[in-house]
């Protein structure tokens, strides 16, 4: 009905506020965001094709002298017996464990949450959402210490382990389970025999998708980006993450033995963000259906 | 785990009386086979590093005495203390200017591609979320290197503008450069909080609105600022908790930024060189916990006003 109204009303008019005319001056005004958005990248990129003293001497926003970027991108991969590669391992294996960890967990967690009335819950939901406002960082010096006592700093588990507790993502999957998961659905899976982890995963995890593709988004996004936890759990470089090896290389140019290698700190900055950069479009695709199903259901 | 409730069907259907009680109880305690494997990481990874930071922050180890019971005593350091509170007056500071000025942004943002009047929505929702995607460690270097005399934008418009005004690395300076960073970082994960809370709106209430003969500030006023309420005070308290947290974007810039930012620059860089250039890790728990107490306060104080005035 409501949607023959509005059809009704656009045709008779050519317009209507929820089909306005497009502005011109509109875009041109929001176009300064996208600009603001994309001159950092537009300069990495630009700067990943120059030699190192192009680097100084060239204006930031043109090209160098010479062509580089095969070069840069060799030197960055082989540099220092290719520890750049080994850090790209490393971040690897912290995102996969971590963040795929923290969505399973996630999305198990805030889907018995809302479907089982069971002793402890209302406990259990009021401890997570403190948790919530209970900001990371400020945990991750405690963590280390206590991490240190049992002998887990310097190995992969001091940042996959933490990386594992998402809050916010059991609190994502919770409210999209009450909205979108009918309860009449699980009785009639329990009536035909269905075990409970078997109805989730046949059923309720399907239509959570978008939840778990949201939590999992998120996840990737925040153990790739991490920096604060491994740079305080880990001493060693040989299980940096690219953000803490990429920032020693920088730190690399100031100092006492000071060896500047600015063209890689750049081309390295690059690597590191192609892959999350088209990861995050790639899973955009399925979270902006996820959106917008969300509000077309309201 | 299948096969308890496979047990238990059958059994409800022999004798009700005694069965029900039975499988009801089996009932009740299924919700903790979803729910344990996150409960069991939660103590470890989460509750124990608070109990223990809470532990460690009674005590004080000293070269000569050994380690002491000092009960309140680094909570009284910690108030007496100049570092501490330099770092807290410039992160608290900067929550008053920098997360009003990032969510009018996102806000402003987010009501131009809800509009519907731009051209290429689609491409202005993506790029604008996408610095989010960048992780913290690369936006600093690259505004790092921008920055910069030597490579980039504030050296060509300084020339440009024939005068030396743009000096980012500057003391007085570094603050805003640091708050661009930030702001250039989490814009557009406002904006896109922001965008999925007005496209709740049912479309019924527009219609109503032009019906009416609402002007599109009037239907900004009346229906889209109300309705993303809830959005702004969850990103309102997400960005007092970052502000408060502020550590990466510092803590990187600093080699760069030729040593203006001070090891206590922010609270959180403060526990951190206690901790680790400090060995104090007593004071550092002690800086940890307090930070940890205002952040909570605060978003909850702005939870709950923000709410209320959701009554209203």
């Amino acid at each position: 009905m409501p949607t023959r109204r509005r059809i009704h009303l656009a045709a008779r008019r050519g317009f209507s506020v929820t089909r306005p005319p497009k502005s011109v001056a509109l875009t041109l005004v929001t176009a300064m965001f996208l600009v603001y958005a994309l001159v950092p990248i537009a300069w990495l990129v630009i700067n990943s094709t120059k030699t190192q003293p192009d680097l100084f001497s060239t204006f930031g926003f043109s090209f160098g002298d010479s062509f580089a970027l095969w070069d840069n991108l060799v030197a960055t991969l082989t540099y220092d017996d290719g520890i750049f590669v080994r850090w790209l391992g490393n971040t690897l294996l912290y995102v996969v464990l971590g963040a795929g960890g923290a969505t399973f967990l996630a999305t198990l967690s805030g889907y018995g949450l809302a479907k089982y009335r069971f002793p402890g819950r209302k406990a259990y939901f009021a401890v997570v959402l403190g948790a919530v406002a209970v900001p990371g960082t400020a945990l991750a010096v405690p963590t280390f210490l206590l991490f240190s006592q049992l002998g887990m700093t310097n190995t992969p588990w001091a940042i996959i382990v933490p990386s594992l507790i998402s809050p916010f993502g059991l609190y994502l999957v919770w409210v999209y389970t009450v909205e979108s998961v009918p309860t009449e659905l699980l009785e009639a899976a329990r009536l035909d025999g269905a075990g409970e982890l078997r109805t989730f995963f046949t059923i309720s995890v399907r239509l959570l998708a978008p939840a778990i593709v949201t939590v999992a988004l998120f996840a990737v996004v925040a153990t790739w980006n991490n920096y604060f936890l491994p740079l305080i759990m880990l001493s060693d470089p040989g299980w940096y993450p690219l953000t803490v090896g990429l920032n020693q290389w920088s730190a690399q140019a100031s100092g006492v033995a000071a060896e500047p290698i600015f063209n890689l700190v750049v081309t390295g900055s690059l690597v590191t963000i192609v892959p999350i950069i088209a990861i995050f479009l790639f899973l955009q695709r399925f979270w902006q259906s996820g959106l917008s199903a969300g509000s077309v259901k309201q | 785990m299948s096969t308890t409730v496979t047990l238990a069907a059958p059994r409800a259907g022999e004798t009700a009386a005694v069965a029900r009680p039975l499988r009801r109880r089996k009932r009740e305690w299924q919700g903790w086979f979803f729910t344990w494997p996150f409960a069991v990481v939660f103590v470890f990874a989460f509750m124990a590093p608070l109990l223990y930071a809470l532990w460690l922050s009674l005590f004080q180890n000293r070269l000569v005495g050994g380690n002491s019971f000092v009960g309140l005593g680094n909570y009284e350091a910690a108030f007496r203390d100049p570092a501490f509170w330099d770092g807290f007056g410039r992160v608290f500071g900067f929550l008053l200017v920098q997360v009003p000025l990032m969510l009018l942004l996102a806000l402003v943002a987010a009501l131009a591609i809800d509009s519907a009047r731009l051209y290429a929505t689609g491409l202005f929702r993506v790029v604008i979320f996408l610095p989010y995607a960048v992780p913290a460690v690369v936006a600093v270097l690259m505004w790092g290197f921008l920055y910069s005399d030597n490579f980039g934008l504030t050296a060509g418009i300084n020339d440009w503008l024939g005068s030396d005004v743009l000096r980012p690395f500057a003391p007085s300076w570094v603050t805003v450069s640091i708050g661009n960073i930030v702001t250039w970082e989490y814009v557009g994960y406002n904006m896109v909080i922001f965008y999925s809370a007005l496209r709740t709106i049912p479309a019924e209430l527009y219609e109503a609105a032009e019906l009416d003969g609402a002007s599109s500030s009037q239907v900004i006023k009346a229906i889209k600022l109300p309705a993303a309420r809830g959005a702004i005070v969850i990103a309102t308290i997400f960005s007092i908790i970052g502000s408060f947290q502020l550590f990466n974007e510092p803590n990187v810039l600093k080699p760069l930024a030729n040593n203006v930012i001070s090891s206590h620059f922010t609270p959180n860089m403060y526990a951190y060189n206690l901790s680790f250039a400090g060995q104090q890790y007593n004071y550092s728990a002690t800086v940890a916990i307090i930070m940890g107490v205002i952040t909570a306060a605060i978003a909850y104080v702005v939870q709950i006003r923000g709410t209320r005035k959701e009554d209203r």
